[in-house]
């Protein structure tokens, strides 16, 4: 085990935090533009020319986009040459987001489930959420940050179909949950589907769909159509921007997915809204942190 | 669809002009209100300290930090009133609110309270804290201090905006509007997509 100093990773903890809250991805700004050249209805123009401004004060002044700073997500990705020790990466990561509430400051919105007290660092029991994974012939910690606001995460929807209910109901429920969603998840943003595994990886890949730049497909063609099939029709819904009518209800529909049982048919849905925010960071053994998306 | 320019406080004839899908952005008087502080007024009987009369409420729960005895704003943004629908009518109904400012709308009752009382139910663009803090000149008072980030506070807002009219004082809520059109093409989606029901 190299002696990496674990302050780097605190401090990118709470960067990528503070980062993912005031800069928009440049995938999601690409695609706000081009829905808004599609957009016809006079209130939805209205709504995108909001969205812009807001990003435009945000960039000028580095100020929040949402006042809802969410739950700390970090989705982290260890290369098999990178010297790591999990215990530090998983202490650091909740400090640094402490550290982004309280230094910014802003709102912490993290709660215990019962009391509701809220001790305003955005951590507490269980929180920053952190999902691992490993790669090869990578020497580089990637740490992904996402904060989740309540919005979109509370139209979250699982359901475990059975095989007999076949691809039609997986499509059905995406419709359906767009349909009764409505303007609450602040549409237009993206859809994240997971489909396959077991009920908690399910909802994981609803999430590492949401994360996805917008633009990109899945690399199997089965799947990359079906999301542009569910794309075209939910925007054919007509709901809207904040759901107020309008030609563009999401940005993308993104499906991820994994082998699941043979009796099982699981899908789940993460909505994610027009300030799809995330945050990266890419950590080197000799200490250089390189800042994306 | 219409943009109206306003100033606080709305008369009745001023919230009677108002129709679903126009425009508005107004200046003057903001009241932001969140759940705890309808729980407080509603469900455990406390009058508000200032009068609410002619006013707009939004659904927020400002970042704000205190120097001295002056609260200066960090970030304040809207959040989902369908949560706080129950406290709506008698917010128009007993105060005399004019204007409830949210994302998502309210219901049905809240919608003829609307009619009978004169006020409407403005739509926010959810997630654009950035704007709306920009326009918030000034917090000039927070009422229930203990209550914050739920409390009551009054903010002084320059071109407040643009804000949608989803539920006006004529019975029409847009928000169910175009939920109808979309219920309406979705036996033709589900054909599409090759579902049968």
């Amino acid at each position: 085990m190299a002696d990496l100093d674990y302050q780097i990773v605190e401090e990118a903890a709470k960067e990528t935090y503070i980062r993912a809250l005031c800069d928009l991805p440049p995938d999601v700004r690409d695609a706000l533009k081009r829905a808004y050249e599609k957009e016809t209805n006079p209130t939805a123009r209205e709504v995108f020319n909001a969205i812009f401004k807001t990003i435009e004060i945000a960039d000028k002044d580095k100020t929040l986009i949402c006042q809802d700073t969410g739950l700390p997500i970090y989705m982290v990705k260890i290369g098999s040459k990178f010297p790591w020790n999990g215990y530090q990466i998983k202490n650091r990561l909740t400090i640094g987001a402490r550290r982004a509430t309280q230094e910014f400051p802003f709102r912490g919105s993290s709660t215990h489930p019962l009391t509701r007290v809220n001790p305003q660092t955005s951590v507490g029991e269980g929180l920053p959420v952190i999902h691992y994974d490993f790669v090869e012939d990578s020497d580089c910690l990637d740490i992904l940050m996402i904060p989740k606001g309540s919005g979109s995460e509370n139209m979250s929807k699982m359901q475990m179909f059975y095989p007999a209910h076949g691809i039609a109901a997986l499509k059905k429920f995406v419709i359906d949950t767009v349909f009764e969603t409505g303007a609450n998840p602040c549409p237009p943003g993206i859809i994240g589907v997971g489909i396959g595994g077991t009920a908690d990886l399910v909802m994981k890949l609803a999430k590492e769909a949401i994360v996805r730049p917008v633009g990109q497909r899945h690399h199997d063609p089965q799947v990359a159509e079906m999301e542009e099939e569910l794309e075209e029709a939910i925007n054919s819904m007509e709901r809207g921007p904040m759901g107020l009518g309008g030609k563009i209800t999401t940005l993308a529909v993104h499906i991820e997915t994994a082998y699941t049982h043979i009796t099982q048919n699981p899908i789940a849905i993460n909505t994610q809204c027009w300030p799809a925010r995330r945050s990266r960071a890419k950590i080197y053994p000799d200490g250089r942190v390189e800042y994306g998306y | 669809m219409a943009t109206h320019h306003l100033q606080t406080p709305f008369t009745d004839e001023v919230i009677r002009q108002l129709h679903a899908g126009d425009v508005v952005y107004f200046d003057g008087t903001l009241f932001g209100i969140r759940d705890l502080t309808q729980i407080y007024m509603f469900d455990q009987n406390h009058e508000p300290p200032v009068s609410l009369a002619g006013m707009p409420c939004i659904h927020t729960a400002p970042s704000l930090k205190k120097i001295g005895d002056k609260w200066e704003k960090i970030c304040i943004g809207t959040t989902t009133s369908t949560r706080m629908d129950r406290f709506s009518p008698d917010l128009i109904g007993r105060y005399g609110v004019k204007a409830i400012i949210g994302k998502g709308g309210l219901y049905e009752g809240s919608l003829k309270a609307m009619q009978k009382h004169a006020a409407v139910y403005l739509a926010i663009v959810g997630g654009s804290a950035a704007l709306e803090t920009k326009q918030v000149e000034e917090v000039e008072e927070v009422y229930w201090e203990h209550l914050h980030p739920e409390a009551l506070y009054k903010f002084r807002v320059k071109d407040f905006g643009p804000l949608t009219v989803a539920m006006d004082s004529h019975g029409r809520n847009l928000f169910e509007d175009v939920k109808e059109i979309t219920r309406k093409k979705l036996p033709e989606i589900y054909a599409k997509l090759g579902i049968t029901i």
